[in-house]
C-alpha cells in the first residue's frame, strides 16, 4: 500500500493569506457585477480555502471593453517591443521574489506538490515570461520576392483582444504560457483561470500590475465554463481564443467562435500518449520513466503516458520492478518534501478516477496493484496499473486523468507503432531505446506533437508543444506560440527603374 | 446605357467554344459516376442554358473518396516521396496546364462568365505559375533544431496534416483550385476537393491532367456536388483532418461547427469582403479613377477583395466623381469571348437577383444612383456597372458584401476620417491606397485592418505573397510559404543529451 503522510511537516508550513479575491479589469481589483461569490475548495481537506468573486456574461463584457480600449488607444500595442520586454522581464522578477507564496496558493488549491512548485513550477514560470520578453522585440515580418516590379511585405501585427481559458493542472504554467507570448505580441487580454484554481491567477495579476503593465491589458475574471467561458467564446469584440482543456469543451468553444464572429481559436486538448519500452532499455529507468510519466502531477496531465507498451523481452522484469515502485510510492499532503503524489483536483476528477478504475477491473483487465482511495478525507488514491488490457478497453481508450496507467506486451516495432497510434488523441509520446534506428523510425511513425526519447515530461521555453488529432491544433511555448496572436499583413506596392526585383 | 457588344456566331468566339469532356466524379484516379446516379446540370451564364450534366457526388461518394485518399495518405507512395520528387510531378503537370490551356479558360468562362482573354493569357498562366512555386517549395519544407536551457537535443518536424478536404468558391474556379491543391500537394498530403457547384468544370479538367502528370491514384480527388450534402459530409467527417475552405462568411460558419462537432479538424477560412479604396488628394485622377473601376468590375464585382467601398479625398472629390462616371458609361458589358469586352454576366441567376435587388435597396436607402442600376439586354445575367455616392456608412450597400458591379462612393476630409471609414466593417479583407506620400502611404497602410493593403495599385497578386482576411473576412493564408503551415502540423521531438561541449 502506498506511503501515506498525514499532517506532518507540512502544518509547520506558514500558510499564506488569500489576498486576491475579485476579478482583476481595468487594472483593479472589484467585485463581480452580480455580486455572486463562488467557493474554492483545498483538496487535502475537502474545506473551503475561500470565496472567490464569480465573474459572469456582463463581468466579461466589462472586461473586453477594457481590453478593447486598450488595445484600441492605449499605450501597450504601440509601445517598442523591447519596452514590453522591460516590463514582462519586471514582473517575472516580481514573481520570483514571491515564488513560496504563488507556490503555496497552487498546493492548497490544486492538490500539487509544494517542492516541485517552489523549485520549478512557478521559477519555470518566470522564465517562460523571461523568454517571451526576449521575443518581443524580434517579431519580423519578411520582404518578399514578387515576380513582377512590386515591392511586398509583410507586416507581423497583434490580433487584438485575445480570450484565455486555461486549465486547473497547471495553474501557473497554463497562465504564463499563454499570457506571456500574447502580451509580447502585443495583444490585449481576457483570461478564465478555471473555476477549482482562480488564487495564483489572481496573484500573477497583482504583481503584473505592480510591475507596471498598463491597466486594461490584463484583465482576469474568475468564472465558470458555461458563463463567464462560454461568453468569452461567442463575444463579438473578441478577435481570438486560445483554449487548454478537455476535448469536450474544446467542441463548445470552437462552435461557439463560429456562431459568434468566426474568431480562430486554438485548442489543447486530451491525451491518451503512450511510452514504448524496448527490448534494449535499462528496466529500472524505464520503469521510473513509466511511473512517473503517468502520476506526476497525479495523473492530472494532458500529455500523461497512460498507456505503457513493453517489448516482450523484458516484459516480466519491467512488470515487477514497475509495480514495486508504484507501491513505494509516497502519497500524502502535498506540503511534505517526502510526499511525491498529492490529492486529486477536486471531488468530480476523485470520483470520475474511481469510477474508470471499477470499470477496468469490469472490462476485465488485471489489476496489479493500486486501486482504492487512501485516507477518507482528502482525494487521495493510490498508484493504479493494470495488465493483460485489450486496446478497446476503455480504460485504454478514454483519458482518465489520474494516476492509473494500462500496461501491455507488444512483439514487433510495428506492432508497437500500430498499438501507439490506435487512439483518436495525438498529444505526446515516449520511447525509450537506446538503438537509433528505432529511436528515428519510431518517432517518425507516431502521430502525436511530441515525442520524448529516453526521457518525459522535458519540456522547454523553446520548444513548441500541441496535439494531433482530436488532441487539437495549435502550438503553446517556443517562437511557434507567438503565431497564435499575430496576424499577418501584407503590404504591396509598384516599383519603377528599380535594378532588380 | 452601357453597350452590350453583340458577338453571338462571332467566328473567333465559336472556335474557343470546348467540348466538355470530364462530367464525373474523380476519385482514386478514375472518373466514376456517382453512387446514387444523380446528376446536376452546369449553366451558361450568357444564354441561362444548360452546358451538360455532372455527376452529383453526396456524402457516400465524399465517403469513398476519403476512403481513397486516406489510404493514399497511409500507406501510398505521396507522402513518402523526397519533396523533390513531388515536385518533379507538380511541374510536369504545370506543363500541362500550359499545353492545355485554352480549354482549361475556355471551361472558367462558359461555367462563370469570366472574360476568356483574361482567363487565358492571366488566371491560367498563374495558375501555372502558382504550382510551380509550391513545387519549388516542396523540398524546402524545414523543421528547427531547438535550443534549450537545459542539456536536450530538441527539434520540430513539419510533417503532412493528412487529408485535407478543399471546398472552393465559383468566382475564381482556376485560381481556387491551384492555390488550394498547391501547397497542400507539396506538403505531401491528399485530398478530396469539392468544386462550387456552379462551377464543376475546369476541376475535373485539372484531375484528368494530374494523372496524365503522374499524380498517384487516390491523391487527388474532386467530387462535385452540392454544399448541404457533399461540402456538409467533408466538413464533418472523421476522416479528414483539415479543411480549407474559400466562400461566403455564412458558409464558413457553417464548416467550422461542423469541423467543432465532427473530429475537431483543423479549419481555415477566407470569406467575404468590404474593402476599402482611399484616394487623397494628390493622387492622379484619372489614374485613380481607373483603378476604382476595375477594383470594383474586374470579373463582374464576383471577386472577395473588390474595393466596393471607395473613399476620395474631398480637394479633388467632384474631378473624380466625373472621370469615374465617364469610365463607368464607357465600360464594355457583353460576351466574355469577345476581346473587347471588359465585362461578362454575372455567374448564375442567384448572383444576379441577389445583385439586382442591392441595387433597389441602394436607392430605397436614399443613395444618389450617378450611373448604371439595371439589366444590360435580356437574356443571360448582365448587369451594368453601377455607382452610388452620397452614401451613409450604416447602409446596407455601405456595410454588406454585394459580389457584383456595385460601388458605393463617399467624399472625405482629413485622413484619421478616411482611416476610421475604411475600419468601419466587420471584414478585413483587402484595402487600397492611393497617393505618393510616403508618410500618407506607411500611417494608412499600418492603420487599416485588413490582409492586404496595395498601394497604388489594386488586385496586386504574387506567388510569394502571403492572401488572407483579418477580422470577420477568416483566418488563415493562401499564397507564399505561410499557405504551406495550414497542411503541415508540428511535432517536436526531444532527447537527453550527454557529454555535450554546448548546449
Amino acid at each position: 500500500m502506498a506511503g501515506v503522510s498525514n499532517g506532518h511537516d507540512g502544518s509547520s508550513f506558514k500558510m499564506p493569506s488569500i489576498k486576491f479575491t475579485k476579478l482583476f479589469i481595468n487594472g483593479q481589483f472589484v467585485h463581480s457585477i452580480s455580486g455572486k461569490e463562488f467557493e474554492t475548495i483545498d483538496p487535502r481537506t475537502e474545506e473551503v480555502i475561500t470565496k472567490v468573486a464569480e465573474g459572469a456574461k456582463e463581468d466579461i463584457d466589462v472586461a473586453v471593453k477594457a481590453a478593447r480600449v486598450a488595445f484600441d488607444y492605449g499605450p501597450w500595442p504601440r509601445m517598442p517591443g523591447a519596452e514590453r520586454g522591460r516590463i514582462m522581464m519586471k514582473w517575472a522578477e516580481l514573481i520570483e521574489q514571491h515564488v513560496e507564496e504563488i507556490a503555496a496558493l497552487d498546493a492548497i488549491n490544486a492538490g500539487k506538490l509544494y517542492h516541485i512548485l517552489k523549485g520549478g513550477e512557478i521559477p519555470g514560470a518566470a522564465r517562460t515570461i523571461r523568454y517571451y520578453a526576449g521575443a518581443a522585440d524580434k517579431i519580423h515580418g519578411e520582404v518578399l520576392k514578387a515576380g513582377r516590379e512590386f515591392h511586398a511585405y509583410t507586416l507581423m501585427e497583434p490580433i487584438g483582444v485575445v480570450g484565455l481559458i486555461i486549465p486547473w493542472n497547471f495553474p501557473s504554467i497554463m497562465f504564463v504560457g499563454k499570457v506571456a507570448p500574447a502580451l509580447a505580441a502585443g495583444c490585449t487580454i481576457v483570461l478564465k483561470p478555471a473555476e477549482q484554481t482562480p488564487l495564483s491567477a489572481l496573484f500573477y495579476a497583482h504583481l503584473a500590475k505592480q510591475a507596471g503593465i498598463p491597466d486594461g491589458v490584463l484583465n482576469v475574471v474568475p468564472g465558470f465554463g458555461s458563463t463567464a467561458g462560454a461568453a468569452i467564446c461567442s463575444h463579438m469584440d473578441i478577435d481570438k481564443v486560445s483554449f487548454t482543456g478537455s476535448t469536450e469543451v474544446g467542441r463548445e468553444v470552437m462552435r461557439a467562435a463560429a456562431n459568434s464572429n468566426l474568431k480562430p481559436v486554438s485548442l489543447e486538448l486530451g491525451g491518451k500518449s503512450p511510452l514504448l519500452v524496448f527490448d534494449d532499455a535499462d528496466v529500472d529507468t524505464a520503469a521510473q520513466i513509466a511511473l512517473l510519466g503517468v502520476i506526476f502531477n497525479k495523473g492530472e496531465i494532458c500529455v500523461a503516458g497512460s498507456r505503457v507498451f513493453v517489448q516482450e523481452g523484458i516484459y516480466d522484469e519491467f512488470e515487477k520492478k514497475l509495480v514495486e515502485k508504484a507501491k513505494a510510492w509516497v502519497v500524502g499532503d502535498p506540503f511534505d518534501p517526502k510526499v511525491q503524489q498529492g490529492p486529486q483536483v477536486n471531488k468530480k476528477q476523485f470520483e470520475k478516477i474511481l469510477s474508470y478504475i471499477e470499470h477496468g477491473k469490469r472490462e476485465g483487465a488485471t489489476l496489479l496493484t493500486g486501486g482504492k482511495r487512501i485516507g477518507n478525507k482528502g482525494y487521495y488514491i493510490e498508484p493504479t496499473i493494470f495488465s493483460n488490457v485489450k486496446e478497446d478497453m476503455q480504460v485504454v481508450q478514454d483519458e482518465i486523468f489520474g494516476p492509473v496507467m494500462v500496461l501491455k506486451k507488444f512483439k514487433t516495432i510495428e506492432e508497437a507503432i500500430t498499438s501507439a497510434n490506435n487512439t483518436k488523441y495525438g498529444l505526446a509520446s515516449g520511447i525509450v531505446t537506446k538503438n537509433l534506428d528505432i529511436a528515428n523510425t519510431v518517432s517518425r511513425s507516431i502521430r502525436a506533437g511530441i515525442v520524448w526519447i529516453n526521457c518525459y515530461f522535458a519540456f522547454g521555453d523553446d520548444i513548441p508543444y500541441g496535439g494531433y488529432k482530436m488532441s487539437g491544433f495549435g502550438r503553446d511555448f517556443g517562437l511557434e506560440a507567438l503565431h497564435k496572436y499575430l496576424q499577418v499583413k501584407s503590404v504591396v506596392t509598384p516599383i519603377y527603374n528599380s535594378p532588380w526585383l | 446605357m452601357t453597350s452590350l457588344t453583340n458577338t453571338n456566331g462571332d467566328a473567333a468566339s465559336v472556335n474557343n467554344l470546348p467540348t466538355v469532356t470530364f462530367t464525373k466524379l474523380f476519385i482514386n484516379g478514375d472518373f466514376v459516376d456517382s453512387v446514387s446516379g444523380k446528376t446536376f446540370e452546369t449553366i451558361d451564364p450568357r444564354t441561362g442554358e444548360v452546358i451538360a450534366l455532372i455527376s452529383e457526388g453526396e456524402k457516400e461518394d465524399i465517403d469513398i473518396a476519403v476512403k481513397a485518399a486516406r489510404h493514399a495518405f497511409d500507406s501510398g507512395p505521396w507522402p513518402r516521396l523526397p519533396g523533390a520528387e513531388r515536385a518533379k510531378i507538380l511541374m510536369k503537370w504545370a506543363q500541362l496546364i500550359d499545353e492545355h490551356a485554352e480549354e482549361l479558360a475556355a471551361l472558367d468562362t462558359i461555367d462563370a462568365g469570366k472574360l476568356y482573354h483574361m482567363c487565358r493569357n492571366v488566371e491560367v498562366p498563374a495558375a501555372a505559375s502558382t504550382l510551380r512555386y509550391y513545387a519549388g517549395a516542396a523540398d524546402k519544407i524545414h523543421g528547427e533544431v531547438l535550443k534549450m536551457s537545459r542539456e536536450f537535443h530538441a527539434y520540430t518536424l513539419l510533417e503532412p496534416v493528412g487529408v485535407v478536404g478543399h471546398i472552393i468558391p465559383w468566382n475564381f474556379p482556376n485560381t481556387m483550385f491551384y492555390i488550394k491543391v498547391g501547397p497542400s500537394l507539396a506538403a505531401g498530403c491528399t485530398m478530396v476537393l469539392k468544386p462550387a457547384e456552379q462551377t464543376p468544370l475546369s476541376a475535373l479538367y485539372s484531375a484528368h491532367l494530374a494523372k496524365l502528370a503522374g499524380l498517384p491514384d487516390g491523391v487527388l480527388n474532386v467530387v462535385p456536388g452540392f454544399g448541404p450534402t457533399a461540402g456538409a459530409a467533408l466538413s464533418s467527417h472523421m476522416d479528414v483532418d483539415a479543411v480549407s475552405f474559400t466562400g461566403s462568411t455564412k458558409t464558413g460558419r457553417e464548416i467550422m461547427q461542423a469541423a467543432a462537432k465532427s473530429n475537431l479538424k483543423q479549419v481555415t477560412l477566407e470569406l467575404g469582403g468590404k474593402s476599402p479604396l482611399i484616394i487623397f488628394d494628390d493622387a492622379d485622377i484619372d489614374k485613380a479613377a481607373e483603378l476604382a473601376l476595375i477594383g470594383i468590375l474586374y470579373n463582374k464585382g464576383e471577386v472577395c477583395v473588390a474595393s466596393s467601398r471607395v473613399f476620395v479625398q474631398e480637394g479633388i472629390y467632384d474631378e473624380f466623381e466625373k472621370k469615374l462616371v465617364e469610365k463607368a458609361k464607357a465600360w464594355v458589358v457583353g460576351d466574355p469571348f469577345d476581346p473587347k469586352v471588359q465585362q461578362g454576366p454575372q455567374c448564375n441567376k442567384t448572383q444576379f437577383e441577389k445583385v439586382l435587388s442591392y441595387i433597389e435597396h441602394g436607392k430605397r436607402e436614399g443613395a444618389t444612383l450617378l450611373t448604371g442600376g439595371k439589366t444590360v439586354g435580356n437574356k443571360g445575367y448582365f448587369i451594368e456597372p453601377t455607382i452610388f455616392s452620397n452614401i451613409k456608412e450604416d447602409m446596407l450597400i455601405a456595410q454588406d458584401e454585394i459580389f457584383g458591379p456595385v460601388l458605393a462612393l463617399k467624399k472625405f476630409k482629413t485622413i484619421e476620417e478616411a482611416i476610421k471609414s475604411a475600419n468601419n466593417t466587420k471584414y478585413g479583407l483587402a484595402a487600397g491606397i492611393v497617393t505618393k506620400n510616403i508618410d500618407t502611404a506607411n500611417t494608412v497602410s499600418r492603420s487599416i485592418r485588413a490582409g492586404t493593403v496595395w498601394i497604388n495599385c489594386y488586385f496586386a497578386f504574387g506567388d510569394d505573397v502571403p492572401f488572407g482576411g483579418y477580422k470577420m473576412s477568416g483566418f488563415g493564408k493562401d499564397h507564399g510559404l505561410e499557405a504551406l503551415h495550414k497542411y503541415l502540423q508540428v511535432k517536436s521531438v526531444v532527447t537527453p543529451l550527454y557529454n555535450s561541449p554546448w548546449l
